[in-house]
């Protein structure tokens, strides 16, 4: 019966580019082996998952570079549902090496707590495939499925430690909050597909347009959507489960939340908006500004009484997201569109690598001062001078001071805003200026604690960083300084994120 | 009698799932037990969901419906993942509200 229903319909297989979704399949391979090895290895044994998730992602990033040499300079699959333009490209190898830094990070963490190993990595690399996906997604529905596919295991790392309570007290907030989120951002999509008829982005991006009928549904459909993201990219006021979140999760797993997961929200958030909604800007433009004003703002500002280390880490990653959200926020004015999506993408990159850093050394020095209080920190210059070296490296380049690699970026985010040339981009640029200073408040005092204070406990002797961590610090470290140093290779990165179909190009 | 006389159109079921996703974006807002949370979030999953097939019906497309699909096995995976973090919080402190899981703030 069901046989011959079938037999009626004309079906036809789509033909797959299997190339083009190569580190998709290496990475999916890589989650079922992880599964098999964690079965049959012994618990002394157990960190062969580790290593083994480094090289799955190693491997998955070797189809990224052959594409990104390959001839056709975008690929197109399923009817335009998911591209792998150089834009995707682009990020898919910042979600796989920044995803390879956190398993230095997580790797002594995780084996010393005792956490199960196996699974953990098993969720770490499901997490990234679905980054990897959402960088290709251009559709509502795989946008939504890549978005699950990233934060559903996030919800479980972020309660790893389950008999802890700060662990559960994170994961739970960060559930329901994210879930809410989702909730919101699918009502959004709903709305946007019955005003347009359509769930892929390039076909909205051609009905939605300023004149003719854009009513109230279009603009309420479009801030739904936005705000989903926002809770995403823990936007202000969205950002209520990030500081809770980021203290009770393992520290390893708060610097891939808030590098990886955060720029997966900001590479979902700027696909909608280039390719989906352009002709809205007047909705998303002014709602953008507001809140990109508030999360530089409100970040730094909290940031500024934090006495824990990750806590205060937590609201500056907020207050950098709001730098992230400012060239967006000015993204459809004038020729702003080029240089803002550059300035988002350099942002992201430089943002991982001093991110990434700056928890690999509180991870670093944790192991000898057994706290997160930023007191804690005292005299760590006088017992282990290379940790507080790059401790101040790190924090000049997150407060944006010049030959390190966040003022590249805040340069570039600046720039893309004085393009645009209104007074709302004068605005917001002198709201990123004031905040800018600001910074300096809380970053100076952890380097004040580092240099000049003497150690609390009369600490002489540091104990030995172990060698994944000392990797995971050479790689940041010499990203932050290399990105600061010869700023023409990330840009040019910068240039290379072509985002297929945006703006009409 | 008059309104039970015509024949319901999409529009009611567009307005059914607002009012759906409304009071379960109200029960998130105001109600403090994770579970009952959790429940209200449902809630608002399958609003989005009547509004997709509703929506689908009047456009004669068969996205909308697929999209569904989509969204009820997400769901499926949100609940596993969901009912196991509030049941490893319910554990350690019996009867927990949200307001009493304040360990973390500042």
């Amino acid at each position: 019966m069901l046989a011959s229903i079938l037999a009626q319909v004309p079906w036809q297989a789509p033909s797959i580019d299997y190339h083009a979704i190569a580190p998709e399949i290496v990475l999916a391979a890589g989650i079922v082996l992880i599964i098999l090895v964690d079965l049959f290895v012994g618990e002394s044994k157990k960190w062969v998952t580790a290593s083994l998730t480094g090289f799955v992602l190693l491997g998955a990033l070797i189809p990224v570079l052959t594409l990104a040499v390959s001839d056709p300079d975008a690929r197109s699959l399923f009817d335009g549902r998911y591209v792998i333009d150089e834009y995707a490209l682009t990020l898919k190898a910042l979600f796989l090496i920044a995803g390879y830094v956190v398993v230095l990070l997580s790797q002594n963490h995780v084996e010393e707590g005792d956490y199960y190993q196996g699974e953990y990595y098993t969720l770490l690399l499901t997490s990234l495939t679905g980054m990897v996906m959402m960088a290709s997604s251009r559709d509502l529905v795989s946008i939504f499925v890549a978005l699950e596919f990233l934060s559903i295991p996030a919800y479980m790392l972020a309660a790893w430690r389950k008999r802890d309570r700060k662990s559960n007290e994170a994961g739970v907030k960060y559930y329901l909050l994210g879930v809410f989120a989702s909730a919101v951002m699918l009502y959004g999509m709903s709305l946007l597909y019955g005003v347009t008829g359509s769930t892929l982005l390039s076909e909205i991006g051609r009905q939605i347009t300023v004149d003719g009928d854009f009513g109230g549904v279009h603009a309420l459909a479009i801030v739904f959507v936005v705000v989903g993201f926002a809770f995403k990219v823990s936007a202000v006021p969205f950002h209520t489960w990030a500081p809770d979140t980021y203290e009770g999760a393992p520290t390893p797993v708060t610097a891939f939340l808030s590098v990886a997961s955060k720029a997966a929200g900001f590479v979902a958030l700027v696909t909608i908006l280039y390719v989906g909604v352009p002709q809205a800007k007047d909705v998303w433009q002014p709602f953008l500004w507001v809140l990109a004003a508030l999360t530089m703002t409100v970040g730094n500002l909290l940031a500024l009484r934090q006495s824990n280390i990750v806590r205060m880490l937590a609201y500056s990653s907020i207050s950098q997201g709001g730098f992230i959200l400012m060239p967006l926020a000015v993204a459809g004015t004038g020729d702003a569109a080029g240089p803002a999506l550059q300035a988002v993408v350099v942002y992201l990159l430089v943002y991982a690598a001093m991110n990434l850093g700056m928890f690999a050394v509180v991870i670093a020095a944790a192991r000898t001062t057994r706290s997160g209080e930023i007191s804690s920190f005292g005299g760590l210059f006088s017992y282990a001078p290379g940790l507080g070296v790059l401790m101040t490296i790190f924090l000049a380049s997150l407060a944006g001071i010049p030959p390190l690699g966040g003022w590249i970026a805040k340069f570039a985010a600046f720039r893309a805003v004085l393009e645009a040339g209104n007074g709302w981009a004068y605005g917001i640029a002198v709201i990123g200026a004031v905040n800018s200073v600001i910074a300096f408040g809380y970053y100076g005092n952890v380097m004040r604690e580092v240099w000049m204070k003497p150690a609390p406990n009369g600490e002489t002797r540091a104990v030995a960083t172990p060698t994944s961590l000392v990797a995971a610090l050479t790689i940041t470290g010499a990203a932050t300084l290399l990105l600061g140093v010869l700023p023409g290779t990330v840009l040019r990165f910068g240039d290379l994120a072509d985002l297929v179909g945006a703006f009409g190009r | 009698m008059t309104l039970l006389a015509t024949t319901p159109t999409t529009t009611w079921y567009l307005v059914l799932g607002a009012v759906l996703f409304g009071i379960g974006a109200v029960g998130v807002l105001v109600r403090r037990n994770p579970l009952v949370m959790f429940m209200c979030i449902e809630l608002m999953l399958n609003a989005v969901n009547l509004s997709f097939v509703a929506l689908a019906k009047r456009l004669g497309d068969i996205g909308g419906q697929t999209t569904v699909f989509f969204v009820m096995v997400v769901a499926a995976a949100e609940v596993v993942v969901g009912l196991g973090i509030i049941v490893s919080i319910m554990r350690r402190r019996p009867g927990a509200t949200a307001d009493d899981i304040a360990e973390l703030k500042g």
